[in-house]
C-alpha cells in the first residue's frame, strides 16, 4: 500500500514548522512518530497535499522535573514513558499506561504529543492525561500558550489546537506521595486499542479523585459523577462499587457518545 | 518532489533519490535489494517488517524512507557474523522455532532488541515481548525456547 503523492518538509526548527503551517493551512499535516498518520495515509483515509515532520527537530522530547510539574517533551516515545525512572518514582500512571500501548515497536516509534494531537477516541494517554490533570503546551506564530486537558479534547480526532500550532509539551501536575494510581483497558484483541479504559488517581486521603475514560465515546472524559462519589470517603468495596455506578450528570456520555460505533 | 537520503545498512552506506512516499520497507526490499526483510500485513499489526532503526526495533512498513534519513539498519542479513549464526538464528534453527519461516526475520529482531534490553527474560517477558509479531504456524511455544536457548547461549552458559 503506498500513501497518495505529497511534498515532503523536514524543518530544523519548530518556528520554521509553525510558518509552514501558516503558510501551508489545511494542506499540511505534521508527522512525529507516524503511527497514527501513515497508517491512514496508506488506506488513504488521510491524503495531505504536505507532510511536516518534527521528529529530528531538538528540543522536543524528553522527561524532566520543572517548577513543580513533571515537563514531558511531545516527542517522547512511549518506550521512553515506559522506561522513565523519574515517571516510576513519581507518576507511575503514565509508565503504565504507556506500557499498554500497541507492541514494543510501535512504542519506539509513537509519541506522547502525536497521541494526544491525534485524538484518537480509543486511545490510552487521554485517560491518563484527564485523571493527572495535565496541561497541553501548544506553540503558534504568537508564542506559547497552555491548555488544560479538559478544554483540549473537542471531539472525535479533534482538539483545541489552533491549524498553525503545534503541541510542544506535556506537562504533569505533582501529586502528593502515597497517591494511588492505575490504568486499566480493555484492549481490543487484534489492534490493542482500548475498547475502554479507565484511569484512576486517588490521593491517600481521598480527598482529590481525577478518573479519565478513553474509549467509550467520540472522545475521552472525565467521569465527573464518579469522581464526586469518591471524594473524601472512605474507599471501601461498597464505595467504590456505588461509585462506579454514578453516572455522570454532566455528561451521560455511554448514553449520549456511544452513537458513534 | 524526489529527495535524496543517505543510509547505513548492515554497516554498507546507500544513497539515493527516493519518492517521499516510498515506505521505508519498499526501499529496503526493493530499491536496495534486501528480501529478508518481509511484508506480511502491511499494517503495522505483524511485525514480520521489523528491523533495527538505530537500535530501536521498528516496523517499517509505518515508516517513509526519507524519515530513516542518516539512520543505522540493522536487517535480517546483517544478524549474522563472518559466516557464523547469530545465538538467537542457532536458536530457532536448534529449537524448531519457524515452521513456513515467513515471520521469522521478524521475530529474531524482535528477539535481538529484547536481549539487548533483558539479557535474561522470564519466559512471560519474552511472550510479552513478542506482542508485535504474529506467527501462524508454530503456535510460539517453539519461538520462546528458541529465544531462551539464545539468552543462556549469550550469557555463556
Amino acid at each position: 500500500m503506498y500513501p497518495a503523492q505529497f511534498e515532503y518538509h523536514s524543518p530544523a526548527s519548530v518556528q520554521e514548522a509553525i510558518s509552514l503551517l501558516g503558510r501551508l493551512k489545511d494542506d499540511a499535516k505534521l508527522l512525529a512518530g507516524g503511527h497514527s498518520l501513515i497508517p491512514m495515509m496508506k488506506l488513504r483515509l488521510a491524503q495531505p497535499k504536505h507532510v511536516i515532520d518534527i521528529r529530528k527537530i531538538p528540543g522536543l522530547s524528553g522527561i524532566k522535573e520543572d517548577g513543580g510539574a513533571i515537563a514531558i517533551g511531545a516527542l517522547t516515545t512511549h518506550y521512553a514513558v515506559e522506561s522513565s525512572s523519574l515517571l516510576k518514582q513519581k507518576c507511575a500512571l503514565l509508565t503504565e499506561t504507556a506500557g499498554t500501548i500497541g507492541d514494543p515497536q510501535v512504542r519506539n516509534m509513537g509519541t506522547v504529543g502525536g497521541s494526544l494531537a491525534h485524538a484518537d477516541p480509543a486511545a490510552d494517554y487521554p485517560a491518563a492525561a484527564i485523571a493527572l490533570g495535565a496541561e497541553v503546551v501548544a506553540e503558534g506564530p504568537k508564542g506559547k500558550r497552555t491548555i488544560k486537558v479538559d478544554d483540549f479534547f473537542k471531539g472525535l480526532l479533534t482538539t483545541a489546537l489552533q491549524p498553525d500550532e503545534i503541541l510542544v509539551e506535556i506537562r504533569i501536575p505533582s501529586w502528593p506521595v502515597g497517591t494511588g494510581m492505575a490504568y486499566m483497558k480493555f484492549p481490543h484483541p487484534a489492534s490493542r486499542f482500548a475498547v475502554v479504559g479507565v484511569a484512576a488517581v486517588v490521593t491517600a486521603d481521598g480527598k482529590k479523585v481525577g478518573v479519565g475514560i478513553t474509549g467509550a465515546g467520540t472522545k475521552a472524559v472525565r467521569a465527573k459523577g464518579v469522581e464526586a462519589a469518591l471524594s473524601g470517603k472512605t474507599l471501601d468495596a461498597a464505595a467504590i462499587k456505588a461509585a462506579a455506578e454514578a453516572r455522570s450528570p454532566q455528561q451521560g456520555f455511554l448514553a449520549n457518545e456511544f452513537s458513534w460505533r | 518532489m524526489k529527495r535524496q537520503i543517505k543510509v547505513t545498512i548492515n554497516g554498507v552506506g546507500y544513497s539515493h533519490e527516493v519518492e517521499p512516499r516510498l515506505l521505508l520497507v519498499h526501499y529496503i526490499r526493493d530499491v536496495v535489494g534486501l528480501t529478508g526483510t518481509h511484508i506480511g500485513c502491511d499494517t503495522s499489526q505483524c511485525g514480520a517488517c521489523t528491523i533495527l532503526l538505530n537500535g530501536m526495533a521498528i516496523k517499517c512498513c509505518t515508516m517513509l524512507a526519507v524519515q530513516a534519513d542518516g539512520a543505522e539498519i540493522l536487517t535480517i542479513e546483517g544478524v549474522a557474523k563472518d559466516g557464523h549464526l547469530h545465538p538467537i538464528q542457532e536458536g530457532f534453527w536448534e529449537k524448531h522455532g519457524l515452521q513456513c519461516g515467513y515471520c521469522t526475520p521478524g521475530m529474531i529482531l524482535a528477539a535481538y532488541q529484547l536481549l539487548q534490553r533483558s539479557p535474561n527474560p522470564s519466559e512471560a517477558e519474552i511472550r510479552h515481548n513478542l506482542e508485535g509479531n504474529l506467527c501462524r504456524c508454530t503456535g510460539y511455544h517453539n519461538i520462546v525456547k528458541s529465544i531462551q536457548y539464545a539468552a543462556q547461549k549469550m550469557a555463556g552458559r
